[in-house]
């Protein structure tokens, strides 16, 4: 009997082996992945902190060399453009996903959106630009801020119509089900009880969503362009941003300061997601012992 | 049917009937021509084996199941006299007429006040100080006002499970139906906290018809006045709990309550 029982056993050591080399392989990626961020983190800090102040933040931009050089035009211009991003794109999306999860499940025409906008979300950024480009900047013949704002709309709507659905989606149906058992419309039982449950999880993966397309640079470059002046023409001539600031300042200057300049767009972009992430979640927080 | 097994002086309305029904997954028939009376301001418990289709009937009752499209319902429910599954029937109404309480409970992601007061305020108007009134009331009625009356403010979610599920039954009285469905209310919940729910849906008895699907066959037993017996999607047998659980009719029924099978 012993000898069959040795038989049938297999050693543990494999088995706590493989459990170990599983852990080490994911303690190594998290750890690439912290490094990285990390990485980022300092040399946009180390670079782009140093250039930061009243100047910075407050002036428009000049010349090179010239006194009182600031961003301040371009943060302006970045707020225009993403806030009317926003604006035409997110409540159109968030309907657009309400839409999808509550009509859409196993129909041939909820699939099909599905895919479309599946579609849509893997598209390089610079077709949404070329895209406006064709559709407004040409026709109308002049750049804008405007057209910066639609292309990044573009580039927002799939995103903010899978996340809402996806959220939707995760809310047991048995939530769903109760509030229509106590005689409420479906809409409202979407809008008023499943949307409110996940309400923390929709402004994050929303935010996040506006957070990527602020960083955008590819559409803007077709669209809003560069302007040294305030945006005051935000709907008829080329807009100053950040994106493309950075990416003229760094790249396409010989200037020192206007490189410095660069990493202090960088760096205020960066700081900025930051504290809008901290602060969402800090808002959102599930108040589950209240 | 039911009358003649009930003593002459017990008259009893029956407040719910269902007759020939039928229902369909797709393609799959899960309830073949159930005929069920339900008697009015009575416990009705509806047991049987996993998959042998209480729930889906329980389900039909207040048309819950039209939210799933390849879902659908042949033949009759008749609730006070009208066919639930006309089309003319306004579901909304149907569903204040008629409640439900699921098997986990789902509070509302708002104050334990709110829970109870949003599906009076969409069926009702009212002016503020009968709300509070009502929402008390409907506390009370639940038995759960004085372990709450101090955290009124406070999240639903923040309740334990036995409590959440006395909100969700405070939340749906506090609608006035006549009819409470409970589909499996207890399942998720610790046996202490059974044993209260059992004593308020007694309480409940004299306001309410009320059906209730369970798996425990202790809990039908303790509670319920009539039992029906379903098995792969028929019933089997429908009378008297009392009768049902000394001396069933039907072998298959023997067995299950034995607990030969289930």
């Amino acid at each position: 009997m012993r000898e069959t029982d040795d038989c049938i056993r297999r050693p543990v050591f494999f088995r706590k082996l493989l459990n170990a080399v599983m852990w080490l392989l994911s303690a190594a990626g998290v750890a690439l992945a912290v490094f990285c961020m990390l990485w980022i983190l300092w040399s946009v800090i180390r670079n782009g902190a140093g250039v930061i102040g009243l100047d910075f933040l407050f002036c428009g931009s000049k010349p090179p060399g010239e006194p009182d050089n600031g961003v301040g035009n371009a943060i302006l211009g970045t707020v225009f453009i993403t806030l009317t991003a926003v604006v035409i794109g997110v409540p159109a999306a968030f309907a657009g996903g309400v839409g999808l999860a509550i009509y859409g499940q196993n129909s041939r025409i909820g699939n099909l959106i599905r895919f479309s906008v599946n579609v849509m979300m893997g598209l390089p950024s610079i077709l949404a630009g070329v895209f406006v480009y064709a559709l407004l900047v040409v026709t109308t013949g002049h750049r804008s801020g405007f057209a910066g704002s639609l292309s990044l709309a573009i580039i927002l709507f799939p995103v903010v119509m899978r996340t809402t659905e996806d959220m939707i989606l995760m809310v047991p149906a048995a939530v769903h089900e109760s509030s229509l058992a106590l005689g409420m419309t479906r809409a409202r039982s979407v809008l008023c009880i499943v949307c409110r449950s996940i309400k923390g999880g929709l402004a994050t993966g929303i935010l996040l969503a506006v957070a990527r397309t602020a960083g955008e640079t590819a559409p803007l470059l077709f669209t809003a362009l560069w302007s040294d002046a305030w945006p005051w023409h935000y709907f008829t001539q080329p807009t100053a941003n950040l994106p493309v600031l950075i990416n003229e300042y760094t790249t396409n200057s010989p200037s020192e300061e206007m490189h410095a300049m660069g990493w202090g767009a960088a760096f205020l972009i960066t700081i900025t997601l930051l504290l809008m992430n901290l602060a969402l979640r800090f808002i959102c927080r599930e108040k589950k012992h209240a | 049917m039911l009358e003649t097994l009930l003593s002459p002086k017990e008259k009893l309305k029956i407040k719910i009937a269902a007759r020939n029904l039928s229902f369909f997954y797709g393609d799959h028939q899960a309830l073949f021509d159930n005929n069920l009376e339900i008697p009015e301001n009575r416990i009705t418990a509806v047991i049987g084996p996993s998959g042998c289709g209480k729930s889906t009937h329980l389900r039909i009752y207040n048309r819950i199941f039209e939210l799933y499209r390849e879902q659908r319902a042949e033949g009759e429910v008749v609730i006070d006299g009208v066919n639930i599954l006309d089309r003319n029937v306004d579901v909304l109404e149907l569903r204040r007429k008629v409640g439900m309480i699921f098997q986990r409970p789902t509070p509302f992601p708002m104050s334990v006040f709110d829970n109870v007061a949003y599906g009076m305020r969409l069926h009702f108007k009212l002016r503020k100080s009968e709300i509070a009134e009502r929402v008390e009331s409907a506390l009370r009625g639940a038995s759960l006002w004085e372990e709450v009356k101090d955290k009124l403010n406070g999240s639903g979610l923040a309740l334990s499970g036995g409590q959440q599920q006395r909100l969700c039954i405070a939340r749906t009285i506090a609608a006035e139906p006549d009819i409470l469905l409970l589909d499996e209310p207890t399942s998720a919940i610790d046996p202490v906290a059974t044993l209260k729910i059992e004593e308020l849906l007694l309480s409940l008895r004299k306001r309410f018809t009320i059906v209730i699907v369970t798996h425990n066959m202790q809990q039908a037993s303790r509670i319920s006045d009539f039992t029906a017996f379903f098995y792969k999607g028929r019933i089997v047998e429908h009378d008297t709990t009392t009768k049902i659980f000394t001396n069933p009719s039907n072998k298959k029924t023997e067995e299950y309550i034995t607990g030969r099978f289930g």
